[in-house]
């Protein structure tokens, strides 16, 4: 009897083994390029889907309504997803590759438009589908165009700035090696000097290419070909290496992410900060900080001027297989007209992405860092635009990591990262 | 998973046992009736399980021997990759990538280049964690099964970890040994613990002893209670030590829930996920084999499907040699052991 069970146990085991390994994998596979579905319902008129990430501060409701009350035949449905990102782009891939035209209008992360638009899911903005861009800050436009063709219109954007302590340092420095030379106000202080994200994660690549674009190198070529074995790059990289190594940057950085590095700066224990504007308001009015009176803001230090930021944000995009696009269309301008961009700002601290808005006095009044914001937007270079951006990522990531944490040379990680970034491409 | 096994285990063994009856009965008219009832009963939970089950793994078994979709340079439009033969496995196997300049060992950096260390990384955490659970497990099943005051409120409170999400174990943990959080305070230390490879596989370890020991001490708990008191007795008459009863009684009659456990708990570590996925994001040598297969998800489905299936080979080998090797005896006996209560 014994061996009987046995039996019936193995088939019941392998059963379960494999129900649980690939359960993960659900995906179809995917069919390429849009063909004929981005010259179909170019005219269509009719209700909608726009679809985005967890609606934090209850910016798109009131807009939807404002838009359903004057579009009554065009109503729009907000459809909301998840507050990770990585759980949007993944709704999104489900989505887009069944075809169905659930979701019109989507809300689309910078580093996600290239890999969209070149499986053929967004529909370009040109011709009947052109969307107005004047005005926009061109670092906006840049990071959603692919291969010279728009296709999606920015909708808020993003940028890194320097939050320093200005009752220790009055000026804040201009240059990375200005800023080094600050270093031993915070060391004679003792705390510690400046740290940004460098935890491995989707952060440090935003920080690592900060760094590289900064010292006047780049990531990829238009082409989407590594381009981080130079001089410059390595430059760059470099100087991430050698701080950390000299203690400038604190042991403790490689585990911090936005948050660790807010707190650390709230408790009055770090001078220099590399983070995105959200922290502004909390340094200003946490109850915990204790930096309230004593932090100014100011651009990227760089090489000589103001330093190159990377580009956060999200744009708006119209699925290829939308069966209304002239409804969908005049959406994307309405929800990236000024009017709105105003009120995505003053109700959820989203920068916008028209540049006169940054000088906008009731603006300013309201968001203090939108000049420092600006110059940093002005100075910003897009994340590689490449449609491999996950795999990029991870080669930026796990190379320069070994590079800061010493164990890996500068150049060995540089020549590593190019092979790796070239891999990812090359199928 | 040990919801699905579970419930799957216990018809599993009754249906043996009724087949055992039906052959003495002999083959008759009867039988076959039976059997078309039987089967028809069946049925239901076949077409369920061909559905949910069968369907996802022969599709992602199809999808693993065609390519990724390629990028046309001209156009920088994605194009579909077509039938790839082994081209996927060898992929990982042999961790060979596509360079520009053709076939070439997969550069660091890529997820390509991770598989074996990620499948050292699995088996050394499966091996580490069931290890200490097992250990832990005994100890707290043994303590558990004296009658004492407030023993009821113990196996409750021991069960607390078990009852916690895994997510939010992880994240607990993560704050746990953050740099200025409590693990660095309480033995005032400065230990990067998500800053490089040792102190993070020593933390995430650290993670999954606490939350899964509980389920190893009571699975145990529950072969122990299974132990009759009058073979204790007649040992402690014969003069055995603690120490001898232990040994020749306890051990081997808890063998078989022992092994059970063992073997859910070895399936269950080879495929983990969320607490590497939370507390480090796979960063500094604690990428598992699951996390390898989630982020090539977003890279490419095809070559998603077919580590999955090499991941599946992988769990199915080490679950068939317990199974066929060390569990089939211990089933043996338990059965045995469950007649012998019976009579």
């Amino acid at each position: 009897m014994g061996i009987k069970i046995s039996r019936m146990y193995v088939p019941m085991a392998a059963a379960a083994t494999l129900a649980l390994a690939l359960t993960a994998c659900g995906g179809g596979t995917g069919g390429g390029g849009g063909g004929g579905a981005a010259s179909e319902n170019l005219d269509s008129r009719g209700p909608i889907t726009y679809v985005q990430g967890k609606d934090n501060s209850d910016v798109i409701r009131p807009l939807v309504d404002k838009w359903n009350a004057a579009h009554p035949d065009e109503k729009v449905t907000f459809n909301e997803q998840s507050d990770k990102a990585d759980q949007q782009h993944d709704d999104l891939v489900q989505r887009f590759q069944a075809k169905n035209g659930d979701y019109d209008v989507a809300s689309v992360d910078v580093v996600w438009t290239a890999e969209f638009a070149a499986k053929g899911w967004l529909q370009p903005l040109k011709d009947k589908m052109a969307v107005d861009t004047t005005g926009f800050l061109p670092a906006t436009v840049a990071a959603a165009t692919y291969k010279d063709t728009l296709y999606a219109a920015p909708q808020t954007s993003d940028g890194g700035i320097l939050y320093y302590r200005k009752d220790l340092v009055p000026t804040p420095p201009k240059t990375w090696d200005e800023m080094m030379g600050m270093c031993p106000i915070a060391k004679a202080k003792g705390i510690d000097c400046y740290a940004g994200q460098m935890a491995q994660y989707e952060g440090l690549t935003v920080n690592v290419a900060e760094a590289i674009n900064t010292a006047g190198g780049t990531v990829v070529d238009k082409d989407g070909k590594a381009t981080v074995d130079t001089a410059d790059a390595k430059a760059g990289l470099n100087n991430l290496v050698q701080a950390y190594k000299d203690g400038n940057i604190p042991k403790q950085a490689v585990t911090y992410q936005e948050e660790q590095g807010r707190a650390s700066f709230q408790d009055g224990k770090l001078m220099f900060l590399r983070n995105w504007p959200y922290v502004y308001n909390l340094a200003k009015t946490d109850g915990s900080s204790k930096v309230k009176d004593t932090f100014g803001i100011a651009p990227l230090p760089g090489k000589t001027g103001p330093g190159a930021s990377s580009l956060g944000g999200h744009s708006l995009a119209v699925s290829v297989d939308s069966k209304h696009k002239a409804t969908a269309k005049d959406f994307v301008a309405f929800m990236t007209s000024a009017e709105t961009q105003k009120f995505y700002a003053t109700q959820g601290s989203l920068a916008p992405v028209t540049e006169s808005l940054y000088t906008d006095a009731a603006l300013v009044e309201k968001l203090p860092y939108l000049p420092v914001l600006l110059t940093s937007i002005q100075n910003a270079v897009p994340r590689p635009v490449t449609p491999f951006y996950p795999a990029v990522t991870l080669a930026i990531q796990q190379n320069s990591f070994a590079a800061i944490s010493g164990t890996k040379s500068v150049d060995q990680a540089m020549t590593d990262m190019q092979a790796a970034i070239n891999a990812a491409g090359a199928k | 998973m040990s919801t699905q096994l579970e419930p799957g285990a216990l018809p599993g063994r009754k249906t043996a046992r009724k087949g055992g009856e039906n052959k003495e009965v002999g083959a008759d008219r009867k039988e076959k009736t039976q059997g078309r009832a039987a089967a028809l009963l069946v049925a239901p939970t076949l077409i369920v399980l061909a559905i949910v089950i069968l369907y996802p793994v022969l599709n992602a078994i199809y999808m693993s021997f065609q390519q990724d979709e390629g990028l046309d340079p001209v156009t920088g439009s994605f194009v579909a990759g077509g039938f790839a033969g082994f081209a996927n496995y060898i992929h990982w196997l042999f961790q060979q990538c596509d360079t520009p300049a053709g076939a070439a060992s997969c550069p660091p950096g890529t997820l390509g280049a991770q598989f074996w260390s990620a499948t050292g990384v699995t088996f050394f955490f499966t091996a580490v964690t069931v290890f200490f659970e097992t250990l832990l497990g005994f100890w707290m099943a043994v303590i558990m099964a004296r009658t004492f005051r407030g023993r009821s409120v113990l196996r409750a409170a021991v069960l607390v970890p078990w009852a916690i999400p895994t997510a939010v174990t992880a994240k607990l943990w993560f704050f746990i040994f953050a740099f200025d959080g409590i693990a660095n305070t309480l033995f005032n230390t400065e230990i990067l613990w998500t800053g490089s490879q040792g102190p993070a596989q020593a933390a995430i370890i650290i993670a999954d002893v606490w939350k899964t020991t509980p389920f190893m001490a009571l699975l145990i708990l529950a072969g122990l209670q299974m132990i009759p008191a009058e073979v204790y007795e007649a040992a402690k008459v014969d003069g055995a030590s603690a120490w001898q009863r232990f040994r020749l009684i306890t051990l081997p009659l808890v063998k078989p829930a022992l092994m059970v456990a063992i073997l859910f708990r070895v399936l269950d570590a080879l495929r983990m996920y969320d607490l590497p996925a939370i507390m480090t994001g796979g960063a500094n040598g604690t990428t598992t084999l699951s996390i390898l297969v989630v982020n090539q998800i977003r890279v490419g489905f095809n070559s998603a499907a077919a580590l999955s299936t090499i991941t599946f080979l992988i769990i199915f080998i080490v679950a068939f040699i317990f199974v066929r090797f060390l569990g089939a005896n211990a089933v043996e006996s338990a059965s045995g052991g469950a007649k012998g209560k019976i009579k």
